[in-house]
């Protein structure tokens, strides 16, 4: 910067320590709620500082049925969730991969048909067209499965895009050289292509399986077996039930869980996720 | 679009594209244009029969005060909530920039809450604002302050805009750091040099330069606001009370799930891919812009 005056550089700070209360608040709260019994959790005023019953809230969450949950523990719902999110992800990848390799790399008909094809799909978001994809994913019978969550959500259109502006700037020469030493496409595709785009992939991976993870009103329609659900639909449950007996100790626990794989991707893999973020949305 | 060198015609490509284009028929063209045939139909309260009506929904949703209701109220929670998710995060990516020491550690303070999913982000709103045990509904209390936003629809609005707000600012925030910083420093230190102070300077170089990574946000953000505050939503009032929050996405879900009114829910789906049609190409002009720039 240019000017050097404490006090300014005083502000800034203290703005962003009050930036940094306000969102790490929620978070805070969450956690001292998750650390105290059922008896302190209906006493105004709640405490402000964790108490020690974490471990025991921990232990109840993840391995026993809690009222209004659909009696499966979170333990399960999170296997679930982490079933759901990998597969989203990797799927995504994968499909994403092989057709901008096709489309950059391949003259063929349609090419371009394809391609917009594809496009469109970045117009749709679950959300309108709810119902619909719903009658087709309960005509296909694939209600209650990990298919039924996953592969209607697998189709993206910003991978495609991503994968083919990342092909494009591979140099002619490479594609040259692999096919004077004899290469095949595929030979090309795994040898030449997945390892130049390794970082990219890596970024994606980090936003999608956040994406996966906190995926909510589609479960939501199409699970409706127990077994099935996943942490974040859990918790809705819970506040459902919430009205009557509020265990508001083992809601936010649940909360916590909910909330700690996602924040432990992006928190360790802070660069990649920042990378992943600003150059695929944009 | 395609690469000089590349391999000759064979059913290869065709077998790679394969997997994506199936998806995309299957669960995007399909059910799209499903949504769009529904919207001309008008099915009895038994679902019996169903008659074509053409544009009788859409009339109808036109002339429907609930609906324009709806409609304006998601207008106010979007733009309320990008604004004040997006002036927050200038704030704070600002003075990031002004500090030298601790950059990255404020950088892992601020952007957590992109992980929290918008349910969860609801549960933990709807606890802290709980009308008998909530810590804020406490706190509002004891200052004479009557909370309760299970009966006042005011209240349950702002609840839903803070707890979207909350969650949106860390990607915000990420946006306008990277923006900040390409800024050239040469631009800065010549308008230093020439006397302007931080403020100053702020709102007459670095604003107006950051002003297409705003304009994308700002799209960003509304489309946030409009489609992926469901979750939100559901989690703290469930539209309601008296249908003060609902917004509509939440209308949609509601007409066609628990309503099972078809057709009108189809007609407000095929309004709803309208308008994120028309954002996606304003979101691509700007982005082409930029490319040209």
């Amino acid at each position: 910067m240019i000017e050097r005056r404490p006090i300014t550089t005083f502000l800034a700070h203290l703005t962003l320590l009050l930036g940094v209360a306000l969102v790490a608040f929620p978070i805070w709260v969450t956690f001292v709620a998750s650390t105290h019994d059922a008896v302190r959790m209906t006493h105004i005023p709640l405490p402000l500082l964790p108490g020690d019953q974490f471990f025991v809230n921990l232990k109840t969450a993840l391995t026993e049925s809690i009222s209004g949950a659909g009696s499966l523990p979170v333990g399960l719902m999170m296997l679930n969730s982490l079933i759901m999110a990998m597969m989203i992800a990797v799927g995504k990848i994968s499909i994403s991969l092989l057709s901008a390799f096709a489309i950059v790399y391949f003259r063929f008909p349609f090419r371009m048909g394809f391609f917009w094809m594809i496009f469109i799909t970045l117009m749709l978001p679950v959300e309108v067209r709810i119902l619909p994809t719903f009658e087709v994913v309960a005509n296909l019978n694939m209600l209650n499965s990990y298919w039924g969550l996953t592969i209607p959500l697998i189709a993206s259109a910003t991978a495609t895009f991503m994968f083919r502006q990342i092909f494009l700037t591979i140099p002619d020469e490479m594609l040259e050289a692999a096919r004077m030493d004899g290469a095949g496409p595929m030979r090309f595709f795994w040898d030449i292509l997945i390892p130049l785009s390794r970082t990219n992939i890596a970024a994606l991976f980090v936003i999608l399986f956040i994406y996966g993870w906190n995926q909510y009103l589609w479960p939501l329609l199409i699970t409706t077996e127990k077994e099935m659900f996943t942490v974040v639909m859990g918790i809705k449950q819970m506040l459902e039930t919430a009205e009557q007996s509020p265990d508001w100790h083992l809601i936010m626990m649940t909360a916590l869980l909910a909330m700690i794989p996602p924040i432990i991707v992006v928190l360790s893999m802070q660069k990649l996720f920042v990378k992943g973020l600003t150059e695929t949305e944009k | 679009m395609l690469k000089r060198v590349h391999f000759s015609p064979s059913t290869l490509p065709f077998l790679l594209v394969a997997p994506q284009i199936v998806i995309t028929i299957v669960f995007f063209i399909l059910p799209a244009s499903q949504a769009l045939y529904q919207s001309f139909l008008l099915e009895d309260a038994f679902g019996l029969s169903t008659e074509f009506v053409w544009f009788e929904n859409f009339t109808y949703l036109i002339n429907d005060e609930i609906y324009l209701d709806t409609f304006m109220r998601t207008a106010f929670f979007s733009f309320t909530v990008a604004f004040l998710a997006m002036s927050t995060a200038l704030i704070l990516a600002s003075m990031v920039d002004r500090i030298i020491k601790g950059v990255i550690v404020y950088q892992t303070l601020l952007i957590w809450p992109y992980a929290v999913a918008p349910v969860v982000a609801g549960a933990l709103w709807v606890f802290m604002f709980d009308p008998t045990l909530g810590i804020f509904a406490y706190a509002l209390n004891t200052i004479g302050y009557d909370w309760n936003h299970k009966l006042n629809g005011g209240e349950a609005m702002t609840l839903v805009i803070l707890a979207s707000t909350w969650k949106q600012i860390a990607y915000n925030f990420l946006f306008f750091i990277a923006a900040i910083q390409s800024i050239p420093k040469s631009l800065i230190e010549a308008s230093a040099i020439d006397g302007a102070g931080p403020l100053k300077r702020f709102w007459t170089i670095i604003f107006p330069l950051i002003s297409p990574t705003t304009f994308f946000l700002l799209v960003v953000n509304i489309v946030y606001a409009f489609f992926e505050t469901f979750g939100v939503i559901h989690a703290i009032t469930q539209g309601g009370p008296y249908k003060a929050t609902e917004i509509l996405v939440y209308k949609v879900f509601y007409d066609g799930f628990v309503g099972l009114d078809l057709g009108g829910s189809a007609a407000q789906s095929v309004i709803l891919m309208a308008i994120v049609i028309v954002m996606t190409v304003v979101q691509f002009r700007y982005i082409e812009r930029k490319v040209e720039y």
